[in-house]
């Protein structure tokens, strides 16, 4: 046991305690956590600091607004909802497309305007929210993903997932939803977390809970070798989140449009440490070479640089063929 | 400088709280394990005597140097006589007076005596005694004896010895028998030696005492030789010739007077008791205190009414139920619903006892996310649904408790003190783990939760531990101590070393030891 605890130190693992011990409680001032937590503070604050967010077609803050929907989405036939204050992507709706008063959601389920409502009006009364604090929801733009993960998700929404230390991007990685997921880009539910190399934007093999997988278990593709595209632009909008909010340890969840490129979906100040399994690299190595020699004041344009330099995954480049072999298929 | 504030203040705590346990474990007394109690003696004298026309003065001799007992509580029952209890040369009197008493009298004096091994004869060194006045054949044999003791003796204990079995050989001794008369008893035989010590310029005096034992009935007082080396007190028996206090022995009175006189009435006739008893040192405690003068027992919870000192036996509990979880949250990393509802859920089972109340947990949560999984699909505002859900948790217990009644099963009656409101956002919560996550995170969570609280319980539950807490509750600073050092615990949790398994060099050697 010692053994293995003395291991994982080595390894530069972070732990929870560590985490918010260390890391959480000393970078990310409470003050701050609102901006965050709201998805809609975080959405209009992105969108006034010229980050790509999915457009906001409406709120619906009151039991009352439920009956505004069918308004609010009058010209759009795929929309997403989302409680603001949600966690986990606990009670996100995403439908695509709709007849009369039914509504499809991406999954194929077909569901009525009754049900609908009441899932609204649960989120409102703050089911889905920390603490079960009124919420509202956002109904927003639906992303159409990119198809360079279309081979290797299944439904629902790939994201990725970039943890940004006090304005530098540390660590990374790609959720992969699958069937045991339910199509939910959710770790703890069992999507595919496959890290991504900084320096490249190369994605590796992928891990379900703790066992490492190179195939989509669904789509049976390889996961590792696939580059990301705009990977830079990516990195870009990462590293400036933490001018956006002001808080030095968060998980920016970014997810690639296929015609508006990368978007913010969302900023969290709590991020999970699945994303050390995920690439096989600890983040406590990587936190301590930060406060080691980072220059913190620097533009984002020379933190990103930082980054790529430090940070070059040492299994990374070597799968760069694969994803040549991939897109030619 | 964080941290080192940390420590300083952890240090600062537990050195506070062990001080104030150090003073009331060693200093006042209090019990260290529950239902402790301390032997404790009932002794009494009880005066009788016809009193005379005139005006009548008695006098008793009452306890005041006692090694190896203290006196808890003592009191005088004397109708109509006027009391005073002072200080003599040999110890203390109580003294009653009356002008005019008709009829036989009865003086009482009762005092509760127990164990105390820190009283010793804290006496001063007293003078070389003035040399006996004895007529002239009595000093001759004195000398002679002396004489023949001191030859066969080293120092003051060998030649008490020697002196007693000379006077305990009595009729065969030819100095002895010069002072003896035959049919004198133990008490003349010791005051014989006093005597004798005496003209060896040896500081002795006659302790009377009684043997704490539980006899029912009258006791005699009996006598021990006391005398002084130049450093402390020595015991004698006079008769036996042992040497030493014995452990029983409750020096009542010193010196050559009776144990009690009466002037202006008869002789007194005076009967020795004793009875044994048994008390809860936590009132022995609570005696002491006050006659030290400690505010310890007056600020504790013992100055309580009985029925909020029950309410706080329990809540006292209430952070050492917090550190387990702590411990088994952050060290182990076992995963619960809400962050104390698992001591909620501990305070419930010492009602319930462990197995009923793991089951009966269990079919209530279970039962009630029946009913929440049913009420999910009526579509109620989360407000109501909790309502119903709250009521319909009330329901089942109620129904639990009629029916266990009614098979005779009484565990089931005591349902009754489930945290009801608790249980209910358990089973919101849990209902909405399962349907955003999946059943297995919602059981395990809801494992986890009851391994948490039976582990709260069975600490909480440790008899020991209660009573420490509760006589000592400044304890509870070493649970703020170990909190604040635990609050700077950044490890790995146990559970993550099993979690990051895959991120462990696969060629360690203790890769194997999760």
């Amino acid at each position: 046991m010692f053994g293995s605890y003395g291991s994982l130190m080595r390894e530069g693992v972070l732990g929870l305690n560590k985490r918010n011990g260390d890391y959480i409680l000393r970078f990310n001032p409470r003050s701050r956590y609102p901006l965050v937590d709201d998805k809609l503070k975080t959405k209009r604050l992105a969108v006034a600091a010229g980050i790509a967010v999915p457009e906001l077609y409406g709120v619906i803050e009151t039991q009352h607004d439920i009956r505004t929907l069918p308004d609010i989405v009058r010209s759009h036939n795929e929309f997403a909802l989302k409680p603001a204050h949600g966690s986990a992507g606990d009670g996100i709706v995403v439908i695509s497309g709709r007849s009369g008063n039914r509504y499809r959601t991406i999954g194929g389920d077909i569901l009525d305007e009754d049900f609908l409502s009441h899932h609204l009006s649960n989120a409102i009364n703050g089911q889905f929210s920390l603490g079960g604090v009124q919420d509202v929801v956002i109904v927003e733009y639906m992303v159409h993903f990119s198809p360079l993960f279309e081979r290797i998700s299944y439904q629902g929404v790939p994201d990725i997932r970039v943890i940004v230390f006090r304005g530098i991007p540390i660590m990374s990685m790609v959720r992969l939803p699958t069937r045991g997921s339910r199509g939910k880009a959710n770790l703890h539910q069992g999507a595919v977390g496959a890290g991504i190399d900084l320096a490249t934007g190369i994605t590796l093999d992928g891990v379900i809970g703790t066992e490492v997988v190179t195939h989509h278990p669904d789509t049976t593709h390889a996961i590792a070798g696939l580059r990301v595209p705009e990977w830079d632009t990516i990195l870009d909008i990462a590293a400036r989140c933490y001018e956006l909010t002001g808080l030095g340890y968060i998980g920016v969840d970014v997810v690639l449009d296929r015609d508006l490129g990368p978007l913010v979906l969302e900023l969290n100040a709590r991020p999970g440490l699945a994303i050390q399994i995920a690439n096989r690299q600890g983040l406590l190595r990587r936190l301590k070479i930060c406060e080691e020699r980072a220059d913190f004041t620097a533009s984002p344009a020379q933190r990103i640089e930082f980054a790529k330099r430090e940070f070059r995954h040492p299994v990374g480049p070597q799968l760069e063929p694969q994803s040549i072999a991939a897109g030619a298929a | 400088m964080n941290n080192r504030h940390i420590y300083a203040l952890s240090a600062v705590l537990t050195l506070l709280g062990l001080a104030l346990f150090y003073y009331k474990v060693h200093v006042v007394g209090f019990p260290l394990r529950p239902q402790e109690q301390t032997q404790i003696w009932n002794i009494e004298a009880a005066v009788r005597f016809e009193p005379g026309p005139a005006a009548v003065k008695a006098t008793l001799r009452i306890p005041s140097l006692t090694p190896g007992f203290a006196l808890l509580d003592e009191n005088f029952v004397s109708r109509g006589f006027g009391l005073a209890t002072r200080s003599a040369p040999a110890g203390r009197e109580a003294q009653w007076t009356l002008r005019q008493a008709t009829g036989p009298q009865t003086l009482y004096y009762r005092a509760l005596v127990y164990r105390d091994a820190t009283r010793i004869a804290e006496d001063t060194t007293p003078p070389f005694p003035a040399p006996p006045e004895l007529d002239e054949p009595s000093q001759i044999a004195m000398e002679g004896l002396i004489a023949e003791v001191r030859r066969q003796s080293a120092d003051v204990a060998s030649f008490t010895t020697e002196l007693l079995r000379h006077i305990n050989l009595a009729q065969n001794d030819p100095y002895v028998s010069v002072f003896l008369k035959r049919g004198d008893n133990a008490a003349d035989r010791a005051r014989l030696a006093t005597v004798l010590l005496a003209g060896a310029q040896i500081p002795a005096r006659i302790a009377h005492g009684i043997l704490l034992r539980n006899e029912p009935g009258p006791v005699q007082a009996e006598q021990l030789l006391e005398v002084h080396d130049g450093v402390q007190w020595l015991y004698f028996n006079p008769r036996t010739l042992e040497q030493g206090l014995p452990r029983d022995f409750f020096i009542w009175w010193r010196g050559g007077d009776r144990i009690a006189d009466v002037e202006g009435g008869s002789a007194p006739d005076v009967t020795l008791a004793v009875q044994q008893n048994l008390l809860d040192s936590m009132l022995v405690a609570e005696r002491r205190a006050e006659k030290l003068g400690s505010h310890s027992i007056e600020f504790s919870l013992f100055s309580l009414p009985i029925a909020t000192q029950a309410v706080y036996s329990v809540l006292l509990m209430i952070p050492i139920g917090a550190l387990v979880i702590l411990f088994l949250r952050n060290f182990v990393g076992v995963k619960t619903f809400g962050t104390f509802m698992p001591v909620l859920v501990a305070l419930a089972f010492r009602e319930t006892l462990l197995m009923w109340g793991i089951l009966l947990f269990t079919v209530i949560v279970s039962l009630g996310l029946l009913i929440r999984f049913y009420l999910e699909k009526l579509r109620l505002l989360l407000v109501p649904r909790l309502t119903c859900v709250l009521t319909v948790v009330v329901m089942l217990m109620a129904g639990i408790s009629v029916l266990s009644h009614k098979l005779g099963i009484q565990p089931g009656l005591s349902i009754a003190l489930f945290p009801m409101v608790i249980i209910s956002m358990t089973i919101e919560r849990m209902s909405i783990v399962w349907e955003e996550r999946g059943a297995s995170e919602a059981i395990q969570e809801g494992v986890g939760s009851l391994i948490v609280a039976a582990a709260a319980y069975l600490v909480m539950g440790i008899a020991a531990l209660a009573h420490l807490i509760f006589v000592f509750p400044e304890l509870l600073l070493l649970v703020i101590a170990a909190a604040l050092l635990s609050g700077r615990y950044t490890g790995y949790r146990l559970l993550e070393l099993r979690r990051f398994k895959a991120l462990r060099p696969s060629g360690t050697p203790s890769g194997s030891a999760t």
